[in-house]
């Protein structure tokens, strides 16, 4: 992918839909139509994007978009490339068709996660994108598998006690890679060639493909609309959020982060984080600040850049 | 052209499924449904068939992979039991809603708790408002049948609504039957190819499984409901053809001496064939009593069984599942509110029998006639809910 | 639309499918928007970067300029804070 201007300007993903202003997950499925190369089948899982682009009798998909449950978008996926197949057999169906699936985090990380990995053993030719706004925003911001350690959400408050959520996040693109599939990556919308031009791989990879994309969701993170790209810039500047994509198994850093600003640049334009401004609660952006180091470096060592 | 086969449930369902040319298969095994997609992976292994059967990690998976599948535009068949049936529980409801033309066999297992793996109703009929149609075998022969009109009645633009064929787990499922099985050619000619009514074509694109809200939600079931109601055109169309093919006549419901019975036992499955054969029995004892099996279960052929009803004087309804904390088990449910509906004054008393593979023997199916003449008799029932087989 | 004007059962396609595709287009965000962009053309460099990020596809490229779309602008800001040449305000709408 070159320039902007070498994009598409027909929009499959279009105006009218219900996303909150500045949502994250627009802009993802905006961008993920710019990088299409046929025919193409939508899967999406119950979420925020699901609900808000699909409010009946209006669609803001130009593409042919199925919805079926929350946790089951791999399995539906499955189940088209299956079909396909078999009817290219006997000839009743005679073109590619590409196959992308788009859940939540909720979506993939925790309810989805089993149909997930079913897919990937059985090596369906799909592209699942999980955006990531880190909880599950479309039934009101509780907390989920992607949810970051310290921040609040309505079912990990910032309690006196208990500053958010005490666990950590899982590595989604590492359990992918595990499966051994050929293609798996990270990405932020901020950095959009990087991530147009991944999607377009992805759809290109026989077999499944894994992206998981930081989704700002300025309502559940809890900052201006107008900072959505910023946030998520923030994400990849304080190593908060390595961008870098797993080809056959081997890793490779895609953007460069000499000089990261500290992750407290990230944290403190999020309300989800605001109480761990308080002296009191110092140590858990200490323990954040030590988690991304840890992160970043085991990320960058895999990728043969320490 | 036709030929015996010796099969086992399972064996003939997967026959069927053979000989249905189904685009794709999702399933996961559960006994006592795992010889079917044992079997039907031989088929595949072998190059037997087309097929693309997708060895799913869950029947959750295997029902959202159905649904998937079947929006293409393909034939799609997936089996389960039990556990399995209730695990996919949720996706059974958009499966129906999405007007997927799924066949199903279920092979019929108790749930748990405590754990057990043979057969009882409670599966289906747990999930029985799931908008699908039901069907209920009573030998393999009747599965193989069955399965091969199903996708006739599941596909008809007309319906195009999934269809579950129950089969009695390890009774039906794991005992060998000759079964007159068909050609291919007859098969295929009978069941032909799937024309799909809708499909998400990528080059027509559409939008499936949108949020309706309060006010579109509501006309969405309405039309489901109508679906529903408009299929026994359909299904006494296959039926009929089907005869003319083999000599085998379905319909809704199968009777035995009902025409002037004064006294009758209803129920699905297997049992229904020893209930005949206690039945014939004391038929030659000069007792007046019969048999309705209802093949179809869902729609409710609440004409056909009023109608099979309309001289007698006393009915025991079988239900091989309990309803618990409602009136009565759901079969004896549905057929007590078929009577009412039609203003049909009929004495009517439920036995609860056979949970969790339990035998019911043919002393037990006497005991029930003899009850039921009884109360043909005198009008009076004794205990409108009757447990058969349980040790006190 | 009131609910009597709105269609039957018998009237919509079955299963609940939306046979139009981006029908969403015939339902205006615009109103949601408490400030409007307002792009001022002098320094707009077509760089594009506001046309990439907008959520609602509410930035329209032309040929050598780009304009808002204020059927559908929700007025979330992105365009005005990612405009490297600062080319868009936010102007509050007047109720
Ligand atoms: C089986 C099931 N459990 C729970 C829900 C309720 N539910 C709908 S969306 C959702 C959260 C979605 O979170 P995520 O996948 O992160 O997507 P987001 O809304 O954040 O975009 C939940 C819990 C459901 N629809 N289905
Ligand atoms: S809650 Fe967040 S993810 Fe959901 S629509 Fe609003 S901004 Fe987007
Ligand atoms: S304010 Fe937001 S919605 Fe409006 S044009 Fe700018 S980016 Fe798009
Ligand atoms: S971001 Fe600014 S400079 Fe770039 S095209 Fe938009 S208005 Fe013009
Ligand atoms: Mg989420």
């Amino acid at each position: 992918m070159a320039t902007l201007r070498d994009l598409s300007t027909e929009e499959l993903f279009t105006s009218g839909h219900r996303l909150c202003a500045g949502c994250g997950a627009g802009i993802i499925a905006r961008m993920t139509m710019k990088a299409l190369r046929g025919p193409t089948i939508v899967v999406n899982a119950t979420g925020c994007l699901e609900v808000a682009s699909t409010i009946y009798p209006y669609t803001a998909w130009k593409v042919s978009w199925v919805h079926i449950a929350f946790e089951n978008a791999a399995a539906v996926a499955s189940g088209i490339e299956a079909a396909y197949k078999a009817m290219m057999k006997r000839n009743a169906w005679g073109k590619k068709v590409d196959i992308i699936a788009f859940a939540g985090d909720g979506g993939t990380f925790d309810i989805g996660i089993q149909a997930l990995s079913g897919a990937l053993e059985r090596g369906h030719d799909f592209l699942y994108i999980c955006y990531d706004n880190e909880a599950y925003m479309n039934t009101g911001i509780q907390r989920s598998g992607a949810t970051p350690h310290g921040a609040a959400t309505t079912t990990s408050p910032a309690g006196t006690k208990i500053p958010g959520k005490p666990e950590f996040k899982k590595d989604l693109i590492g359990i992918c890679a595990a499966h051994g599939i050929e293609y798996a990556a990270t990405a932020s919308p901020a950095y959009w060639n990087d991530y147009i031009t991944k999607v377009r791989k992805a759809l290109e990879v026989d077999g499944p493909a894994v992206i998981h994309v930081f989704s700002p969701c300025p309502v559940g993170m809890r900052f201006d609309s107008s900072k959505s790209i910023e946030v998520a810039r923030l994400a990849v500047q304080t190593r908060y959020w390595p961008v870098y994509e797993v080809e056959n198994g081997r890793y490779k850093l895609n953007i460069k982060v000499p000089k990261p600003k500290p992750v407290s640049e990230f944290l403190k334009v999020q309300g989800r984080f605001k109480h761990l401004f308080q002296p009191k609660f110092k140590h858990v952006i200490d323990e954040i600040q030590r988690y991304v180091d840890e992160n970043w470096e085991r990320i960058t060592k895999l990728c043969g850049e320490a | 052209m036709s030929r015996i086969m010796g099969l086992t449930g399972d064996g003939a369902v997967a026959y069927a499924v053979k000989q249905c040319k189904v685009d794709v298969v999702a399933a996961y095994p559960i006994t006592p449904q795992t010889l079917i997609v044992e079997e039907f992976s031989e088929y595949v292994h072998n190059g037997e068939v087309h097929t693309e059967f997708i060895c799913v990690e869950s029947e959750h998976s295997a029902m959202s992979a159905c649904v998937g599948a079947s929006l293409t535009g393909a034939r799609v068949f997936t089996a389960t039991a039990s556990q399995g049936l209730a695990l996919m529980h949720e996706i059974l409801y958009i499966a129906s809603s999405l007007r997927c033309p799924i066949v199903m066999g279920v092979v019929n297992r108790a749930l748990s708790a405590p754990i057990n793996i043979h057969c009882d109703h409670s599966d289906m009929m747990g999930s029985r408002d799931c908008g699908w149609i039901q069907i209920f075998v009573e030998n393999a022969q009747e599965a193989y049948d069955w399965v091969i009109q199903a996708f006739r009645i599941a596909e008809d633009p007309d319906v195009l609504l999934p269809v579950t064929v129950n089969l009695d787990g390890f009774i039906l499922s794991h005992s060998l039957e000759g079964v007159e099985v068909l050609d291919d050619a007859d098969v295929e000619k009978f069941v032909s190819t799937r024309k799909p009514v809708f499909t998400i074509d990528p080059d027509k694109p559409i939008t499936v499984g949108p949020i309706c809200f309060t006010d579109f939600f509501f006309e969405t079931k309405r039309q489901h409901v109508e679906a529903m109601n408009n299929s026994p055109k359909t299904i006494s169309k296959v039926n009929d053809e089907f005869a003319e093919l083999t000599g085998r006549r379905y319909g809704f419901i199968d009777t035995y001496e009902m025409d002037d019975a004064e006294a009758a036992i209803i129920c699905l499955g297997s049992t229904a064939g020893s209930a005949m054969a206690v039945a014939k029995k004391l038929r030659d004892e000069g007792k007046r009593v019969g048999v309705i099996k209802p093949w179809v279960y869902r729609p409710f052929p609440a004409e056909q069984i009023i109608d099979a009803c309309k001289d007698l004087k006393a009915l025991a309804v079988l239900d091989r599942a309990c309803s618990i904390g409602a009136p009565y088990g759901p079969l004896c449910n549905d057929v007590t509110a078929a009577l009412y509906k039609e203003n049909v004054r009929l004495n009517v008393f439920n036995v609860i029998y056979g949970l969790g593979g339990r035998d019911i023997t043919p002393f037990d199916i006497e005991a029930i006639f003899n009850e039921t003449l009884e109360v043909a008799k005198t009008g009076l029932i004794k205990k409108p809910i009757k447990f058969v087989g349980v040790r006190e | 639309m009131s609910e009597e004007s709105k269609p039957g059962w018998r009237s919509i396609p079955i299963a609940g499918i939306i046979l139009e595709p981006g029908s969403a287009m015939k339902y205006k965000t615009g109103d949601w928007r408490a400030f409007r962009p307002v792009i001022d053309e002098e320094k707009c460099t077509y760089c594009l970067l506001c046309w990439i990020y907008c959520p609602d596809g509410a930035i329209i490229r032309e040929e050598k300029t780009v304009r808002v779309n204020y059927d559908y602008c929700k007025g979330c800001g992105i365009c005005a804070n990612e405009c490297p040449a600062k080319a868009i305000t936010m102007v509050e709408e007047k109720k």
